[in-house]
């Protein structure tokens, strides 16, 4: 897979507009039997002395589950680092509010897993769009993680005799995750908060809080340091560095409603895309079945509940369309289970897109429930009569607790409402085996890249994914690329610092000086609304090219006629977030280019033009087998195509099938 | 000895100290309260165990000096009592007010969720130190609350105790002043004597509730009795 | 539902803050506090008038980042959420709601109800973390946990460190937050090597850093969003004594930067 750099397979049909292929990419994985690749690569890599290793600036970005594992463990190896986020601590990056759980393939419950099993489940999982050898490794250390996790101190749910426990989760048919109660994002991230702070204690990394990445800075070629501005005072400050590791999550956001939290932006990852990073499947977004409904406009975001309700809740909807009745009133045989009808094997635990994917179906058909129609039921009644109310409260108290602080409702006496909601985005940027971009000495980590979950990402994926690129990838392929770099000493005074800070003082002028009519928010709200219509659950040419049509002059009015108040030097959040959405709009339309020009099916992106007569997602392997990655062209509605073909060697693609 | 002064240090070290010292003072006011339940029995056996508490732990030790090892005890108690709570509570107060940067020092009251007690322990503890104060003026030097001639003192080694608790309780100000200093205490051991048990660490999710019984438990002992006395004078169930 | 609230503005740490009064005319009682606070802001950008600043971030009481007085109470009314959890049905049409940012002084304020929580961070810093480097790690079974103190230690462990701990308790004192911690890890195994040492290094943190002390009164663990009971800090004390007696030293005080 390495070493080709032709293209396979057909380009991208004619007729999609703005799409100019360019390239194929090189990987840089390794050769060889699969479960040898890392181990072998390892060995191959070159290493900083731990004598030298001071002399190396590293700047993180982002302190979640990969950039608070990265910047630890870099600190522990000697590293000079620092590590930058928005929020006022790297405690609160969103990591925090996974509920689940973490997987890894420790077989402890003897019921066949293994790590290749993992491997399997995570390729076809992804629905044939990961790179094998990126997801083996995956895999591979997703066993240390947890290992890492429990000495730290992550309290994780235990069994009577003190062992580790594990649950089923999110269409697998292992009991491989692990998990502390419904916290588990929050837990693994105090945990590799506890191992920052140490760091930060020990003089080894340098926090920045409250400060935002506002661009990258490239120096020959290489990727030297980052521009940011503090949200307390507003300066704007230049960090130079050896290398930069973005881990500043995904970009679910510029659905405006989404689970992610307010803060969560794509600034990083675009500036670094506008830079010269390649962008990849953007497209690729998974939203997640089991969300709170909508309740009016002034919904700011959407609430998830752990998918780990779908083990013991039933989801239905009335057989009748329009059927207003209250729950109780509808009898059994009004009900369908649509999901364990259709998919005997999995049931209710049908992979996430599968179960979105069947609520918008069953909701457009008119048989949604609740206001506007919006919403299916998940009914915990017949569990709660099998196991008794305590058992359901000790396993989702705190979710119930949850959904009837929001809704009003309690659902250990009605049915839960839920409908599905955009949760997280397997797109990001283009990295290859090693986590660099393709701008040299650019790293990227967690959510922010493209890497393992090709087309969908399964439940429990996300933490092993941001933890194994913090903890145990990352430490040691930056350790390579600084090994073939010297420093240089380089500091903040070159042009390009220079240059890049006067591009965002401009922007932030002039963000402050249009003075227009429109909140920064109805904006957001408007392209959200957009993007969800046209991109979101299910996708078509005619909605596409509606939504392309759109962008650009919803973003012109942006930039004509955004309110934005205050000053630039104090606490700005209006203008915090009109930066922000200043990117969205941008990124916006590479997202919905991507999705046009991706006219198979596959995971979290449904073309409706390609699906099956039993209206499955519908691949097309012949034409699609590749990550889509765009380079910025300096036109953004012509974004450059490259492509990274995709080999399977050991999971061969065939269609998914949870029948 | 370093161990001792890192404690001292720091500010739970300081509730340490308020800790130890409170549960001598408890110790002392069940001795105290048990003490005084003598008078039930009539002048004889009363003024014997005033005149006998001079003589605690004879032979060992000589006339009062036990007594007098009490004594320092106590008021060490007390002082250390009273010098810790003065700079926790100038620490918080230092570390509740934003002062300074808003010149506002007040502002919108914060709710209360727990019970009364615990706001009471400074107020309290400043009535319950005048009520020493007054009490010691009262009944130990007989210079205060007593109508001239009233108060007898020392006679060759004998003590009148009984009769200055009589005549002293008599006077309806000085006993309603030591009831509802009584109540005071009261509320001040409530949440002391818990508070003890949690800050010296005792406390863990199994026994809350039993500590929180004790406290019950041992204020109900102290007060009770404490109050029935004065109460016994005026209705003439104790009398000269 | 038609509000009017009192809401403290300070433009900075350095200038001078006021009550002023706003309406909220149009109130959902679906909407979340946050959500209401949106609604407000949107309406005093379009009248010109700089937003109310309010930190928050993943509106689903987890984070930590939202820290508001609602009415006196830190997080409002309603016990065991945040504010961002709060919704506005707790409240009724005609209601005056006064909000406040978090006020303790090792908490200053940045900007009307926004303050600066660092001193949590550097209290972690000081020692509340187990020295487990990465890669050093044994497998995670070889040490049994017991299936109680994995619980407890979970409890103690879900501390979010948004701080109204700090600002319900009259003294402004951070004991359950530190408490939290020390418990959290000294009920497990793996955190036994450093516990006398966290103690007594977080103990000095907090000191240092301007916290009052504790009365026992009890109004954090009733304010706490994630209730987290006062048996924390009654540990943090037996493991501060202990560690005291036994002459640990503080070893790890981080420098607390000029206010």
């Amino acid at each position: 897979m390495s070493e080709t750099k032709s293209e396979k397979g057909a380009p991208a049909r004619s007729d999609v507009r703005q799409v100019e292929f360019v390239s194929g990419l090189d990987a840089h994985a390794p050769t060889g039997p699969i479960e040898q690749r890392w181990d072998k690569h390892r060995f191959e890599m070159k290493l900083v002395n731990p004598a030298n290793r001071r002399r190396y600036n590293i700047i993180v970005v982002g302190s979640g589950l990969a950039g608070g594992a990265a910047a630890a463990s870099l600190g522990e190896m000697g590293y000079n680092v620092k590590c930058f986020f928005y929020q006022d601590s790297p405690r609160r990056a969103h990591s925090i509010a996974a509920q689940g759980g973490i997987n890894a393939a420790k077989n402890y419950r003897n019921d066949g897993d293994s790590v290749f099993r993992l491997f399997y489940d995570t390729v076809k999982g992804g629905d044939f769009r990961a790179r094998e050898s990126n997801v083996y490794r995956l895999a591979q250390v997703s066993v240390n993680i947890i290992d890492q996790c429990v000495a730290q101190g992550v309290p994780f749910a235990r069994e009577y005799g003190g062992y580790l426990d594990n649950r089923s989760f999110g269409g697998a048919q292992v009991s491989r995750t692990f998990y502390a109660r419904g916290q588990t994002g929050q837990q693994l991230l105090l945990g590799a908060y506890s191992a920052l702070s140490r760091q930060i204690a020990a003089g080894t990394v340098k926090a920045f809080s409250r400060s935002e990445m506002l661009d990258l800075v490239v120096v020959d070629g290489r990727a030297r340091g980052i521009i940011t501005r503090n949200m307390v005072t507003g300066k704007i400050e230049r960090h130079v560095a050896d290398a930069v590791v973005l881990a500043t999550g995904g970009y679910g956001n510029v659905f405006y409603l989404s689970t992610n939290a307010k803060g969560c932006n794509t600034t990083a990852t675009w500036r670094a895309h506008r830079k010269g990073a390649f962008f990849a499947n953007p497209c690729y977004t998974q939203i997640h079945p089991t969300c709170i409904p909508v309740s009016g406009d002034h919904q700011s975001k959407l609430t998830l509940m752990s998918e780990s309700l779908r083990n013991d809740g039933r989801i239905w909807v009335p057989k009748k369309a329009g059927d207003t009745r209250s729950p109780k009133d509808i009898p059994e045989k009004e009900r369908e289970y649509y999901l364990e009808e259709r998919y005997p094997s999995f049931g209710n635990l049908v992979p996430r897109d599968v179960a979105s994917r069947n609520a918008k179906q069953v909701c457009d058909a008119g048989r949604g429930v609740g206001p506007g129609g919006l919403g299916v039921y998940l009914d915990f009644s017949e569990a709660i009569s099998r196991l008794g109310k305590k058992v359901i409260a000790e396993r989702y108290g705190n979710l119930f607790d949850m959904y009837k602080q929001i809704t009003g409702e309690n659902p250990y006496e009605v049915p839960m409402r839920i409908y599905p909601a955009i949760h997280y985005t397997m797109g990001g940027l283009w990295v290859d085996y090693n986590l660099q971009s393709t701008i040299p000495g650019l790293f990227v980590g967690g959510e922010a890249n493209f890497s393992d979950h090709g087309a969908n990402r399964l439940g429990a994926s996300a933490l092993m994914q941001g933890l194994a690129d913090g903890y145990f990838v990352l430490p040691y392929t930056l350790g390579n690329y600084l090994a073939q770099v010297k420093p240089d000493g380089m500091g903040t005074d070159r042009p390009e610092f220079a240059m890049a800070e006067a591009e965002v003082n401009s922007r932030i002028r002039k963000l402050l000086s249009i003075n227009g009519s429109r909140t920064v928010d109805s904006f957001h709200r408007e392209l959200g609304k957009l993007l969800w219509d046209e991109c979101g659950m299910g996708r078509n040419d005619a909605g596409l090219r509606r939504a392309l049509a759109r962008i650009p002059a919803l973003r012109e009015e942006f930039w004509q006629n955004v309110k934005v108040l205050g000053d630039n030097e104090e606490m700005n959040q209006s203008l915090e977030k009109a930066g922000r959405v200043a990117d969205f709009f941008e990124m916006a339309e590479l997202l919905c280019v991507d999705a046009l020009h991706r006219t198979e099916s596959c995971g979290g992106h449904f073309r409706e033009e390609s699906q099956t007569e039993e209206g499955e997602a519908k691949r097309d392997d012949a034409n699609f087998s590749y990550v889509a990655a765009w380079a910025y062209s300096g036109d953004l509605s012509k974004p450059q195509l490259n492509k990274e073909p995709l080999e399977f060697e050991y999971v061969h693609p065939s269609q998914r099938s949870y029948k | 000895m370093t161990g001792v002064l890192t404690l001292y240090r720091s500010s739970i070290g300081k509730k340490v100290i308020m800790a130890v010292t409170g549960v001598v003072l408890v110790g002392f006011l069940i001795v105290h309260m048990y003490g005084n339940t003598k008078m039930f029995y009539g002048p004889q056996v009363f003024n014997d165990y005033a005149a006998g508490l001079r003589d605690l732990g004879h032979p060992i030790f000589g006339h009062e000096h036990l007594l007098w090892v009490m004594r320092v005890l106590l008021l060490a108690s007390v002082v250390g009592h009273i010098w810790s709570a003065t700079v926790l509570t100038m620490q918080s107060q230092k570390s509740a007010y934003a002062r300074g940067v808003t010149k506002v020092k007040r502002y919108e009251k914060k709710q209360r969720r727990t019970g009364y007690a615990a706001y009471t322990m400074r107020f309290g503890g400043v009535v319950i130190f005048l009520f020493i104060i007054f009490h010691l003026l009262n009944f130990t030097f007989g210079v205060a609350g007593y109508s001239a001639g009233e108060y007898i003192g020392e006679q060759g080694g004998v003590y009148n105790a009984y009769n200055n608790v009589v005549r002293g309780f008599s006077h309806p100000l000085v006993s309603g002043f030591y009831i509802l200093a009584m109540l005071a205490l009261g509320l001040h051991l409530f949440h002391g004597v818990w508070s003890a048990f949690q800050t010296l660490g005792l406390n863990n999710e199994k026994y809350t509730g039993t500590w929180r019984a004790v406290a019950m438990l041992v204020t109900a002992i102290i007060i009770l009795p404490n109050i029935f006395f004065p109460i016994a004078v005026m209705s003439g169930i104790v009398h000269l | 539902m038609k509000l009017t609230l009192n809401v403290w503005r300070q433009k900075n740490g350095g200038a001078p803050g006021a009550f002023k009064t706003y309406e909220a005319p149009h109130v959902s009682p679906d909407m979340s506090f946050l959500e209401m606070l949106d609604v407000v802001n949107e309406d005093l950008i379009l009248r010109g008038e700089d937003p109310i600043a309010f930190d928050h971030d993943c509106r689903e009481g987890i984070c930590g980042m939202c820290s508001l007085m609602i009415n006196g109470a830190a997080h409002g009314p309603v016990r065991g959420v945040t504010a961002c959890q709060l919704h506005m049905r707790s409240f009724s049409d005609g209601d005056t709601i006064t909000i406040e940012p978090w006020r303790a002084a090792p908490f200053p304020i940045i900007k009307d109800l926004a303050t600066d929580r660092s001193a949590f961070d550097r209290i972690i810093q000081s020692g509340g973390f187990i020295s487990a480097s990465t890669g050093s790690a044994p497998d995670a079974n070889a040490v049994q946990v017991p299936k109680n103190f994995a619980d407890l230690a979970m409890d103690a462990a879900a501390c979010i460190g948004c701080g109204a701990c700090v600002a319900a308790c009259p003294n402004a004192s951070a004991m359950l937050f530190a408490g939290a911690k020390i418990a959290h890890l000294g009920f497990l195994p793996q955190g036994q090597a450093e516990r006398s040492q966290r103690a007594i290094n977080m103990v000095s943190q907090m000191d240092a850093e301007g916290f009052g002390s504790c009365t026992n009164i009890g109004e954090c663990s009733a304010v706490c969003p994630k209730e987290i009971s006062l048996d924390v800090i009654a540990r943090m004390n037996r493991d501060l004594i202990g560690a005291s007696l036994k002459g640990v030293e503080p070893t790890g005080v981080v420098a607390v930067p000029a206010k």
